[in-house]
């Protein structure tokens, strides 16, 4: 039945082989580095200037505008003019600030981004890294962009970025707990932490339908959580605009900038994508229990289709909260996650343990 | 290859364990730190144990480090420079490095290191679960109880020091 779906790694499996013919076996360690660097960079660069014009075009719609127009067809060249104007940018050096540090927060903001997106699962076969503890492995890096954040707000000697930073510190920091607890709720039912089992473990139906109300409260309480910790509306007191310009990035211009800005946007993805790859079934097309001939249609549709519709549903998703809900004062913010989304987490875990240990579910 | 990495990360953490006790910014001296710790999760991972490695990344890296950082930025004098320490504690200071270092190296080339000739294990999730909360004869469950009890008292207790009594509060 799954045989219809394209295993992209007869693909990957070929060019491993021939670059083996070709380069021996640590050139072509070194090959596949470079090869899955510029095939990463590329993606990531592509991902972060079509986020930021879907991001104008979907506040346009719910302000009812018509957003970015001009610049090539539906104004789809605006963000590359953007970014065009973004580079030629002078590079502004503060006074009395620490240069090091200054010149090396934008770095772990984007690293830490880009170590997360290794490991996510595009497609039947195509992952850079497939680890035995994959969530883990993802919540792990993803903590790390946050020093980046603290980092970047002391060393512009400047009082809003400092503010910024310290909100933004203490947000990332409480709601990385729901995010690891809601993302645990699924561990539990599938099993495993390996991204791929936990894809292949959906096979027979979504966790969010195969779960009952738990799981759909764990998608809720991740969408709400992941909200947060990527610092975006109506959880952007960090760089609200209206009180501190824009919080920790306000003294950095040009490219340095235009890290924080794409890793902010590439970091919102890959909220995407581990929502989609653990609650909605990652690249798995829809398939219903045993309904074969149904799962048989569904599986025409590349599982890279799949996957990207899943992921921008939920990037719309998360879009749509920043437009509609006003934003969160910083008490109100904590009173959330320590009052209602935490205690709630830890509920929803204890029942799904007993679901699991009773097998309830499908 | 291997060997290679080994040596880069190596180098890392040797480098950036040097800079960060002899830095005088005690801001630079978290982030050299940081550094130190996720060369040591790069060394995990090229022993091929993914889970310590995450581990090392979320508790050290993306928490301590962050706690500290932010301790830090919560004080007074976040941009104090440090003195240069006085030539006789400077001296000290190496003294005592010098002959830790050396009883350690001297251990080390001291033992003889043979290499395993039993099968590697599969380090899966379950294995770990399973061991850490067993209840048999290699089960960790009492300690893990104890610990997180311990926590538990730590916790409550800096809940308890941290908070202001009601009456001061309101002045």
């Amino acid at each position: 039945m799954q045989s219809t779906i394209y295993n992209f790694h007869d693909l990957t499996g070929s060019i491993d082989s021939t670059l083996h013919s070709w380069f021996g076996n640590t050139g072509t360690v070194i090959a596949e580095m470079v090869l899955v660097g510029i095939a990463f960079l590329t993606f990531y660069a592509l991902l972060g200037l079509f986020l930021v014009y879907l991001e104008r075009k979907v506040c346009a719609v719910i302000q009812n505008r018509y957003g970015p127009n001009r610049v090539g067809p539906m104004g789809l060249l605006q963000t590359v003019a953007d970014l065009i104007k973004l580079l030629m940018k002078e590079l502004i050096s503060i006074k009395r600030s620490d240069k090091f540090l200054f010149n090396l927060a934008p770095f772990i903001v984007i690293i830490a981004s880009f170590m997360a997106i290794a490991a996510t699962p595009f497609a039947k076969g195509l992952q850079a890294v497939d680890l035995n503890i994959g969530v883990f492995y993802v919540m792990a890096v993803s903590s790390l962009g946050v020093v980046g954040i603290l980092i970047a707000g002391w060393s512009s000697n400047s009082k809003y970025s400092l503010i910024g930073a310290m909100r933004s510190g203490a947000q990332i920091v409480s709601y990385e707990l729901s995010v690891g607890l809601s993302l645990l709720a699924i561990v539990t039912f599938a099993g495993t932490m390996q991204l791929s089992g936990i894809v292949e473990s959906q096979a027979d139906g979504w966790w969010i339908f195969k779960g009952h109300i738990p799981a759909i409260v764990a998608f809720i309480i991740y969408l709400i959580a992941s909200t947060a910790e990527i610092n975006r509306g109506p959880f952007d007191l960090a760089e609200a605009e209206s009180e501190l310009t824009a919080g920790f990035h306000t003294e950095y211009s040009g490219i340095k900038f235009a890290f924080f800005f794409l890793a902010e946007y590439i970091n919102m993805f890959i909220v995407a994508a581990i929502g989609a790859t653990v609650f909605l079934g990652g690249w798995m097309p829809f398939h219903i229990g045993s309904w074969d001939a149904f799962n048989h249609v569904m599986d025409f549709i590349p599982s890279m289709v799949w996957f990207f519709l899943k992921a921008f549903f939920i990037i719309y998703i998360i879009m749509w909260f920043k437009w509609t809900f006003p934003r969160l004062r910083i008490d109100q913010l904590l009173t959330l996650e320590w009052k209602y989304l935490m205690p709630l987490s830890l509920i929803n875990i204890i029942i799904i343990a007993f679901i699991v240990l009773m097998g309830w579910h499908f | 290859m291997n060997v290679a990495m080994f040596y880069l990360l190596s180098a890392i953490i040797l480098i950036f364990s040097v800079l960060s006790v002899t830095t005088r910014k005690i801001l630079r001296a978290a982030v050299y730190l940081l550094f130190v710790l996720i060369g040591t999760s790069g060394i995990y991972f090229q022993l091929n144990y993914e889970f310590l490695a995450a581990v090392q990344l979320t508790l050290y890296a993306g928490g301590i480090v962050v706690l500290i950082i932010f301790s830090i930025l919560l004080t007074h004098h976040i941009s104090h420079k440090f003195e240069r320490p006085a030539l006789f504690n400077l001296l000290g200071g190496i003294a005592v490095a010098a002959i830790g270092a050396g009883a350690v190296l001297y251990t080390v080339f001291d033992h003889q290191f043979v290499a395993s000739t039993a099968p590697a294990l599969d380090v899966n999730m379950t294995a770990i679960g399973e061991q850490l909360l067993g209840m048999d004869k290699n089960g960790y469950v009492l300690p893990f109880e104890l610990i997180s009890i311990l926590l538990l008292a730590a916790l409550i207790s800096a809940v308890v020091v941290a908070k202001k009594g009601k009456e001061t509060e309101e002045l």
